[in-house]
């Protein structure tokens, strides 16, 4: 332990200036949104258009009814899964934990469709509470079943959990599908992940829940420190395990719930993103968890003008943009090592 | 004094656990008849018991009665004959893979080869618009094409079983994206039809899917027999296996293409029926208690799920036919809860 000080002042440094270039990066990626899509608005358009908003402008009713709504559901979405997968990976110590893997998404999924089937709704605003309920039931289920058998938990079997379930899900949510084509019509374009046509009524409602999920995931990376350890060291250290999963599993709970109610089922960024802020920041979740907030927003929002641009005059929804992304990764990552638990 | 006593303890447990091995199967092939009964017998139109049997026999004695026999000949028989053979296919797929994954979980229908068919299948069906035995072709070279990727994925100095599974999960995952991409771009009524495949079901069975996977079986079930013999020296672990001169690679290659070759002919027939593959190899051992592996008792375990999950779709509720896979999905539900509590109570899982 002979570290001088010095030596982690000059690492907090470099980490600190490096979150400050990859939020101005955010910055950026977040006018590229604004000005791209079917019609490109140039940079000082945009600028006009808000901080002088002229209502007979087509271009300014673009940027302020679609373009921005969309972008700032993009960054909160992002900032959730990112952050979401981060604790996930963390609590479990796994590395292939993901809201998509885990099924909290077929969960989510299915909470919503049996809303719109059995209770009408059609008001995505409406979905958020369902989505929540559906994505922590799911999580609750794969872990209790992952958790069967001596060695616990495993990669592996968290994963084969995840699928099992979702499998099971699907085929439920299949079956209502099937008899109600109105079903059918209204969660088709949810079901794909898609930040197009958010209002910003979606944004307020969704926000308070994201700040609360993200305030608490934040505070847990202590926690995550000390899981990471393994679970006996952490005892010892004088940490209640239990409690540290449970408040965990909460936020990415919430986080994971309140962006799929959002933009709907978002497979692989909160895989991903963790990742490349974990090479980039070294173990220690007190930098991994900022890093994944303000990266996986850059990934979602790039993709999301991928998609814009990609086959015009249409749109590829950014959920199938991100799962092209995010899948090759996740096989090269199982291709590239035996994956030793976080 | 002791060895002869030994051997004749070691003889006493070996024909134990043959009779019980001929006790389940002759149970399973019992239950197997009373289902197949019922099918021909169940239905809409009330045909007496002795009009089934007349029917069935109606080509060797020339008694005919066009109505009757349209229904038992050209309805009831060649569904109840598709879902026995397409159940065991399924099955037979499922413990192959579970058997070589070592995992329960570690079905086809889990790790990406449905979802490879469903993708094929719903992208022929929305896209270039085709139906009917198009749409089965095309599902046939998805599960083969996704099988072949995901091995080719996980070969590295060979293939381990953790990298078959997380790669499938992980080809899962992108081919539902797909999937729900291809809801987004097509009119309701394709979507409608898209989804109908996708729930799988007898429905629409046609002559041609009995033909055609019933001469696969003819072909694959041999195959698997005689691969069989190698897997032995196989769940002792590769290098155990390799050390008794077993062609583990070469061995397992065989068995996984019969596997794909019976989830990829059953899913063009009937569609991605989910859970008969998952739940059918873990019940039969569990009837079984260790007394084999049990691979043909999976099969006759695989026709009765099927058989039985169909009559139920058909005759549950009054006036609507639900389709065979809602059914197949709520037993793969009620099988996870069952694996639950089982391995609560043993504190493991299998």
């Amino acid at each position: 332990m002979t570290a001088p000080v010095s030596d982690r002042g000059r690492k907090a440094a470099r980490l600190g200036l490096g979150l400050l270039l990859l939020a101005m990066a955010l910055v950026a990626i977040a006018l590229l949104s604004l000005t791209t899509g079917a019609r490109a608005i140039p940079a000082e358009t945009v600028w006009r258009a808000l901080t002088a908003y002229d209502p007979a402008s087509t271009e300014h009713r673009i940027i302020w009814d679609l373009r921005l709504p969309r972008t700032i559901v993009g960054l909160l979405v992002g900032a959730a899964l990112g952050l979401a997968g981060a604790v996930l990976q963390g609590a479990t110590r796994n590395p292939l934990a993901d809201p998509s893997i885990l099924g909290i998404n077929a969960g989510a999924a299915l909470a919503v469709v049996l809303g719109v089937a059995f209770f009408g709704l059609t008001q995505l605003s409406t979905y958020v509470w369902l989505a929540f309920i559906g994505a922590g039931a799911a999580m609750l289920v794969v872990y209790a079943v992952a958790s069967l058998g001596r060695e616990g938990a495993t990669p592996v079997k968290l994963a084969l959990a995840g699928a099992a379930i979702t499998a099971v899900l699907q085929s439920v949510i299949n079956a209502i599908l099937l008899t109600s084509p109105r079903t059918l019509d209204e969660v088709r374009f949810w079901q794909v992940g898609s930040l197009a046509g958010r209002s910003i009524d979606i944004v307020l409602q969704v926000a308070p829940f994201l700040l609360a999920g993200a305030v608490l995931a934040l505070a847990t990376a202590r926690l995550l420190d000390g899981l990471s350890m393994g679970d006996d060291v952490a005892r010892a250290l004088g940490q209640r395990i239990g409690l540290s999963r449970g408040l965990a599993g909460l936020a990415a709970v919430i986080l994971a719930g309140a962006a799929t109610a959002a933009a709907g089922p978002i497979a692989f960024v909160g895989l991903t993103v963790p990742h490349v802020a974990r090479a980039v920041t070294g173990p220690g979740y007190r930098w991994i968890l900022p890093y994944s907030m303000v990266m996986a927003p850059i990934l979602l929002l790039g993709a999301d003008v991928v998609g814009r641009v990609i086959s015009p005059p249409g749109e590829v929804q950014v959920g199938i943009v991100t799962a092209f992304i995010g899948a090759p990764f996740f096989i090269a990552l199982v291709r590239r090592r035996k994956l030793a638990a976080l | 004094m002791s060895i002869a006593l030994d051997t004749s303890r070691i003889s006493r447990a070996r024909s134990r656990a043959a009779a019980r091995r001929h006790v389940v199967a002759g149970g399973l092939i019992a239950a197997l008849v009373l289902a197949f009964a019922a099918a021909l017998y169940l239905g809409d139109y009330p045909v007496p018991a002795d009009g089934v049997i007349r029917s069935l026999f109606s080509p060797l004695t020339g008694l005919t009665d066009r109505g009757i026999d349209f229904i038992v000949l050209q309805v009831r028989l060649p569904r109840a004959v598709l879902a026995l053979l397409s159940g065991t296919a399924f099955a037979l797929a499922g413990i192959i893979f579970q058997t070589l994954l070592r995992n329960p979980l570690a079905s086809p229908d889990i790790i990406g080869i449905a979802h490879g068919a469903s993708a094929a299948a719903v992208f022929s069906i929305i896209i270039l618009g085709w139906s009917g035995l198009s749409v089965s072709l095309g599902a046939f070279a998805g599960a083969v094409l996704t099988a072949l990727a995901i091995y080719l994925l996980a070969w590295r100095n060979g293939v381990t079983a953790y990298r078959v599974v997380l790669i499938g999960i992980g080809m899962a995952a992108m081919l539902a994206a797909i999937i729900s991409y291809l809801f987004t771009r097509a009119r309701l009524n394709e979507v409608q039809q898209a989804m109908a495949w996708l729930v799988g079901s007898l429905n629409a069975s046609r002559p041609g899917d009995i033909v055609v996977l019933g001469g696969a079986m003819l072909v694959l079930v041999p195959a698997m027999i005689a691969l069989l013999r190698g897997l032995d020296a196989m769940e002792l672990g590769d290098d155990t296996a390799r050390a008794l001169g077993a062609r583990v690679e070469i061995n397992r290659l065989g068995l996984m293409l019969v596997a794909v070759g019976f989830a990829a002919f059953a899913t063009a027939a009937v569609g991605p029926v989910g859970f008969v593959a998952f739940v059918s190899g873990p019940l039969a051992r569990a009837l079984l208690k260790g007394a084999g592996r049990g691979f043909l008792h999976a099969g006759l375990v695989g026709a009765l799920v099927m058989l039985v999950s169909d009559l139920l779709a058909q005759h549950l509720l009054p006036d609507t036919q639900l389709p065979v896979g809602v059914v197949t999905g709520a037993c793969g539900a009620l099988f996870l809860l069952w694996l639950l509590m089982a391995s609560g109570r043993s504190g493991r899982v299998n």
